[in-house]
């Protein structure tokens, strides 16, 4: 199902002309109300009438994270708070989190494109969505729920958590269509499982799964173990939050990129240079109707490819691959952010030194598990049980208390942790299987 | 009067003990008492030894997190209820114990325990006055 037959498959010259179109109003607008970005133009010496053409964008400076950072919490607001009616951040590389703003008609946006996700994923208003993204300021859980009722759909406002009662809800209301993240789905599965509830019992036809990455492999074990079909979703709340591109059921192949509101490209991740389509690298995201936060070639440190082939579903717009890792050492944990470095600052608050550690990062239960290994030097060390066991326990709880993500400290002896080239080895991530 | 005792952070797995004893056994020194506590990832050793530095100093070498703890070691009576009147003073007195192993040597009708003690001199002093001996450092390693 097309959501937005008029947008979604739209020739690609009138997508153009639309695209640069809404470019240059952007542009302007970024210019006129975001100092950052008029700094960013005057010192690249272009100004927003010197953009002629969709490639004159490669002329236009990145954006980082950092950028992000350094103008915490509202400084790339391109719109007085008045107009602000939502917020949402997600966590950043020091513990500050990345804040972002929509006005009404950016939330209406929001809402439209992932109903147009959710139709693709072949939901329809006579369905049930089963929406297990947290709530809160994480993107995912409000940003699906938006559009399912755009979608006109019923939705169960379910949020992450509490298994047990997400079974029975399954079990009783019958839902249709479940959104979730892909480890979230599989814990669902094994619960239900424990509790003599069959998915095959169930009702589900779809999943709409997303906001950390997940393989071919685990595509196929949630088809298996939830009997539905499983369907990627990608989004992140700098550009917008879920909704950005979706598979659509037809191909199942690569997930279409709106482009009428969103201009992807490909760069090298080491030279900035603009790759051509078929080409792999890093995901740049230039947003074009949105109001409160629009955000000018966005380094997503995302690595895909864009396929520009029509598409059997009839949707003209390009198709990224299945994110296949980043550029930086990012971890999702659980659908949480976390950087190393973040950890290392908390160890460093906690020893004084430098701290040898290492994460590792499993997949237990279908739950995403983080174990933190740090060295313990003379320092710290008391030959007392209880303190070293008290010292665990302080650390794992100011890991959970800036990242929100639940961490298992364990103490290691000196030089256990592997140094290649006189460099630890900070992250096992063994999930990646 | 208290005597000093090295304490070792191993991981628990297997062999990590023999390790040690292994590094001390080529630095010549004698383990005189041995103690380890553990958890389900890591344990301590505590040993007292007859030449603390050079076993503190082969240990670090070999990459071992060491540290020297003061203990007190103290002649029990070789009797049933010998260590129960001790540890009958040190209730009365309010005294916590934090851990106690005993020594491998048996002098005549006494054995020695090793204690760590959260106020070790207050400790030592009403052990003595209830005429108990404690074994000064010197005389542990000579043992």
């Amino acid at each position: 199902m097309i959501f937005d037959i008029e947008y979604e498959t739209m020739p690609r010259e009138a997508l153009e002309a639309i695209q640069l179109k809404r470019l240059q109003a952007t542009l302007s607008r970024v210019y006129a109300t975001v100092p950052f970005y008029r700094k960013k133009l005057d010192d690249a010496g272009i100004l927003p009438g010197d953009v002629k053409t969709l490639k004159d964008l490669q002329r236009i400076p990145f954006t980082t994270k950092q950028d992000l950072r350094d103008n915490y919490p509202f400084g790339m607001f391109a719109t007085p708070m008045a107009n602000v009616v939502r917020i949402h951040a997600s966590s950043g590389t020091t513990g500050q989190p990345t804040v972002v703003g929509y006005t009404a008609r950016d939330i209406d946006t929001w809402a439209q494109l992932m109903a147009r996700a959710l139709s693709a994923a072949g939901a329809t208003r006579g369905d049930i969505i089963h929406n297990a993204y947290g709530y809160g300021l994480f993107t995912g859980g409000l940003g699906v729920h938006y559009g399912a009722e755009k979608l006109g759909a019923s939705v169960i406002p379910v949020s992450g958590g509490n298994t047990k009662r997400q079974v029975i809800i399954m079990r009783d209301f019958k839902p249709t269509i479940m959104t979730a993240t892909p480890s979230y789905a599989l814990h669902l599965a094994e619960a239900a499982e424990e509790m003599g509830v069959s998915f095959k019992d169930l009702h589900f036809k779809a999943g709409v799964f997303g906001a950390e990455p997940w393989s071919e492999d685990m595509r196929l074990e949630i088809e298996r173990k939830l009997d539905l079909n499983a369907l990627d979703i990608y989004g992140l709340s700098e550009v917008m939050g879920p909704g950005v591109s979706i598979e659509c059921t037809e191909a199942k192949k690569g997930l279409h990129i709106f482009e009428d509101h969103f201009i992807p490209e490909i760069i090298n991740p080491n030279t900035g240079e603009a790759l051509p389509y078929g080409e792999t690298g890093e995901l740049v995201f230039t947003t074009i109707t949105k109001e409160a936060f629009p955000i000018i070639r966005y380094r997503t440190r995302d690595i895909t490819t864009l396929n520009p082939e029509p598409c059997i579903c009839g949707r003209t717009h390009v198709r990224m691959k299945k994110v296949s890792g980043r550029t930086d050492d990012m971890l999702i944990i659980r659908g949480v952010n976390v950087f190393p470095s973040q950890i290392e600052s908390i160890l460093m608050q906690v020893e004084e030194v430098e701290p040898h550690y290492q994460l590792i990062v499993d997949r237990k239960d279908n739950l995403d598990t983080l174990t933190v290994r740090v060295e313990i030097g003379e320092k710290l060390f008391s030959d007392e049980v209880k303190k070293l066991q008290e010292l665990e326990n302080r650390i794992s709880k100011d890991i959970k208390e800036t990242l929100g993500v639940s961490a298992k400290v364990q103490l290691a002896e000196p030089k256990t942790i592997a140094r290649s080239e006189g460099k630890a080895t900070r992250v096992i991530d063994n999930r990646k299987k | 009067m208290q005597a000093e005792q090295i304490s070792i952070f191993i991981e628990n797995k297997a062999g990590r003990i023999s390790d040690v004893t292994g590094i001390l056994a080529d630095a010549g020194v004698n383990i005189r008492a041995l103690a380890v506590a553990d958890t389900s990832d890591f344990g301590v050793l505590r040993l007292i030894v007859d030449n603390n530095v050079k076993a503190e100093e082969a240990l670090k070498k070999a990459g071992f997190t060491v540290r020297k703890t003061k203990v007190v070691a103290v002649k029990v009576e070789d009797r049933p209820g010998g260590l129960h009147s001790i540890l009958t003073t040190l209730k009365q007195a309010g005294i916590n114990v934090e851990y106690m192993y005993a020594f491998i040597q048996q002098t005549g009708d006494k054995a020695i325990m090793i204690f760590r003690f959260d106020q070790p001199e207050e400790a030592i002093r009403v052990l003595t006055e209830k005429g108990v001996t404690v074994v000064d450092e010197r005389t542990l390693s000579t043992l």
